[in-house]
Parts: C-alpha cells; structure tokens; sequence
C-alpha cells in the first residue's frame, strides 16, 4: 500500500469518524477494526491541530485522551490479568483503588506513545474475523520511515456497551503481560496494600514531573 | 572458562542482594545484571542520551532521516542473508533488492526508494536465525554498553558485529566516527521508547528485561508468535516456530 492511498483512506476514515460522531449509531454496532481506526484518526487528528499539545502540555494531552480513547479500554479485565494469580487475594476495596491507579498510569504511557507516533503514517490492516467472534485481534502497524513498521496489536472482547480493548501489544510486548512480573513481585514483598501504594506513588511522582515541566 | 569461572564469582559476591528463591528462573544472573545494568544506566547518562538530545536538537529531521537509511542500508546486506538463512527466500531476495535499489538509486542508501517500490525492511539478526533454528533463548543477560541480551543473542550479536561492514572501513578515524555516528542515531531513534519506558515502570530493569524477551520472541515468529496464557512457563516456548 502506498502512502498516498493510506492518506486517502485516512481522510475517507476521518469523513467516517464525523459521520459517526454526527449520526447516533449505538456503540455496539461499530464493529472493533473501525473503532480502533475512527478512534485512531480522530485523536491523532484532534493532536495535530492542538498547538498546546504539541507544544508539550501534558495534562491537555491525558484529557483527551481520557475523553476520546478510555471508554473503549475495559481497566478491570486489563488490571485482572496484570495481576493474574493475585487478583483473587484482593477484596473489592483493593481491586477497586488497584484499577483505578493502574489507569491513570497506562492512560499516561499511552498519552506519551500516542505522542510520539502522531506525525506517522498509519496502516490499519483488514479484520481476519469471523462475524460471530466475540474476542478478535485489530492490528494496526505505524509505518516509520527508513524503519520496519511497528505492530500494534488491540486485543478486544464484544460486551455490552461495544467492543473493549482488553490488551494492546506494541512490537510484539503486550503491555498486560508486562506489568505481571512486577506487579506479582511487588505483591509478593508488599502485599496487594504495598502495591497499591507502590501505584499510587508512581503515579504522583509523575503528576508532579509533569507539571514541573510546564 | 575462565569467563564462566569469573562470572560464577561476581555471582557469588553480588547474590548477597536477594534471595534466591524469589528470583525468576528465566534470569538466573540477576545480581550480577543488575550491576551493570547501573553501569550502562550511568554511562547513558552522562554520555549517551546528552548526545543523543544534542543530535536531535541540532540535526534537521531530514538529515537524520537520511543517516538512518544510510546505516539501514548497510544493515539489510545481512538481513537478507539472515532471512535466506531461515529459509525465508522470498524475504532474502526483497531485503537484497531493497539493498540493490537503494544503494544504487537511492545514492549509497541516504534515500530509501525501495520502501515505495513496495520492498518493505525487514528486522532479522543472527540472535533470531538461532532462534528459528531451534535454540532456546538461554538466561537473560544485560551486555556492558550494549544492554539487554541473552546467551543466545548475545552469541548472534557478535557475529552480527563480526560481520558488520563497518569494520572493513579504513582508515580507523573513519570507521570510529561511522560508528559514532551510528550509535548516536540508535540512541536518538530511542529517545522517545526510554522516556515511555521510565514512566510506566515500577522496576524499570524488571519492565525492560520482560519487553525485551516478549519482543525477541515476537521477532523470532515474525509477528506471529502464538499468545502465552500462562506466563510461568514461557521459558523455552520459542523451540519450535509455528
């Protein structure tokens, strides 16, 4: 596929995305390849016009992403499997706080990785999926030049509110799949508490680097 | 032997740190990793990543581009014997186009033409070959500059540098400053990846060691390797490729 085909399909995308937005087709109906790529275009698009953004502020960069990507993520089954074995050792309360701050600090890796890819090409590759499937794989690739194209894969599960990204794998590293170790380390030394606070620490530090920046 | 004798010993003097029977089995060395896993961190520190800052501060977007395609043209010689190695011919015959068009239209490779004639670049080294191969991925290993590794692609790297083209340059200070150059715009290419890593690790040596065996377990199936539902066996899993 050439570059001009892919701009072309980009701008056919973003005509679709604002058909979307303008017309209320209820979640459920988009089927999982076209949101990725609606979603895809339309934050990258909404990135290139926001001079702040572009600029460096961060915290304008998390909104939108808040906004605009995280009702697609389904945070509970992603911080389940993160966790794997642990998670049943931890009470309501706990899985409660551990969801919430496992979000905020993958909302801030994606802000920076969304970031980093916004002036790139994209290439969304067509749905191998049978229409009956209820947990399918949208695969993207981020065409760099003079470099090999970068996979991102969103695994996704059809729920009631529409399909939800429950893993992305970047090149082949599935971010779940990463956090476990660590995580299951930090549970083992610390206990579900000690990770936690190992979270919500983290995730301060960062709110505060932030804004040191600005 | 020796070199086995004197790991065995630095094991020893650094395994005071953590108990053994915590340690993950895929990295056995862990102690001793992290050691110079503190080294390399000091050393990008200081050196590379202000370079690398400069680099991107100083050198247009364009010029860079045209380094990176340069250094990639150099490196899809191999890529393609890597390929033809694995029995991927049609895969070794596109990387060795890709070679043929940009090093000739694409003047020496500082224009990559044979992305848009539709040979896209490929990522294979002699670590993956051994993989595809068969050999299993043996201990993690963190290499002193070089960082993450394993026994098996620490063995590829240094026939990937043995054979690098780069070591035929003459006179030295020429080769010395292509190689500069080089790692200077490997390091800048990753200045984006590092930032990301530090923020979304607790433990970035546990973050980055588990990113880097899924990615070369992933590179070895080009893409396709099968999804691992339990994590505590996947040592050994990439044995045979699909």
């Amino acid at each position: 596929m050439t570059l001009t085909k892919i701009r072309s399909l980009a701008s056919t995308a973003l005509a679709a995305a604002a058909l979307v937005a303008a017309a209320p087709v209820p979640a459920q109906d988009v089927a999982p390849d076209q949101l990725v790529k609606t979603v895809t275009l339309e934050v990258v698009d909404l990135i290139a016009k926001d001079k702040e953004i572009r600029s460096g502020n961060r915290a304008k960069l998390v909104q939108l992403i808040d906004a605009k990507v995280l009702p697609h993520f389904n945070f509970h089954a992603m911080t389940a499997l993160a966790l794997g074995q642990s998670w049943n050792k931890a009470n309501p309360e706990q899985k409660k706080r551990l969801t919430e701050e496992f979000r905020t600090l993958l909302v801030r890796t994606y802000a920076s990785a969304l970031a980093a890819f916004s002036e790139q090409k994209f290439d969304f590759r067509p749905l191998r999926a049978k229409p009956s499937d209820t947990d399918v794989t949208v695969q993207v690739r981020v065409l760099q030049p003079g470099a090999q194209p970068v996979p991102i894969d969103y695994s996704m599960e059809k729920t009631a509110t529409g399909w939800k990204v429950y893993d992305v794998m970047v090149g082949g590293v599935s971010l779940v799949a990463n956090y476990r170790t660590e995580f299951n380390n930090v549970v083992r030394e610390s206990g579900i508490d000690g990770l936690v606070k190992n979270l919500s620490t983290k995730n301060r530090a960062l709110e505060g680097a932030g804004l040191e920046k600005k | 032997m020796t070199r086995g004798l004197v790991l065995a010993a630095a094991i020893g003097v650094l395994s005071g740190c953590a108990s053994t029977a915590d340690r993950d089995p895929r990295d056995p060395f862990e102690p001793l990793n992290r050691g110079i896993y503190r080294f390399n961190d000091k050393v990008d520190t200081a050196i590379a990543r202000p370079v690398a800052n400069a680099y991107q501060k100083v050198v247009p977007a364009e010029v860079r581009g045209r380094v990176r395609n340069f250094f990639g043209n150099i490196g899809d010689f191999f890529i393609g014997v890597n390929n033809f190695l694995q029995g991927k011919f049609e895969d070794g015959v596109s990387d060795w186009a890709r070679f043929a068009f940009n090093t000739t239209i694409g003047l020496f490779g500082i224009h990559d033409v044979a992305t848009d004639m539709g040979y896209e670049k490929h990522n294979e080294d002699f670590g993956q070959t051994f993989g595809r191969w068969g050999a299993p991925s043996g201990p993690y290993l963190i290499l002193p500059i070089l960082g993450s590794s394993t026994v098996r692609d620490g063995i590829g790297t240094g026939i990937d540098l043995y054979v690098d083209p780069l070591t035929e340059v003459r006179p030295y200070h020429l080769q010395y400053g292509l190689a500069g150059l080089r790692l200077t715009q490997t390091r800048a290419d990753l200045l984006d990846a590092s930032r990301i890593l530090e923020e979304a690790a607790l433990d970035r040596y546990v973050f980055q060691r588990d990113a880097y065996l899924q990615r070369r377990r992933s590179l070895i199936y080009d893409g396709q390797a099968p999804r691992e539902k339990e994590p505590e066996d996947d040592t050994d899993k990439d044995k045979k490729p699909r």
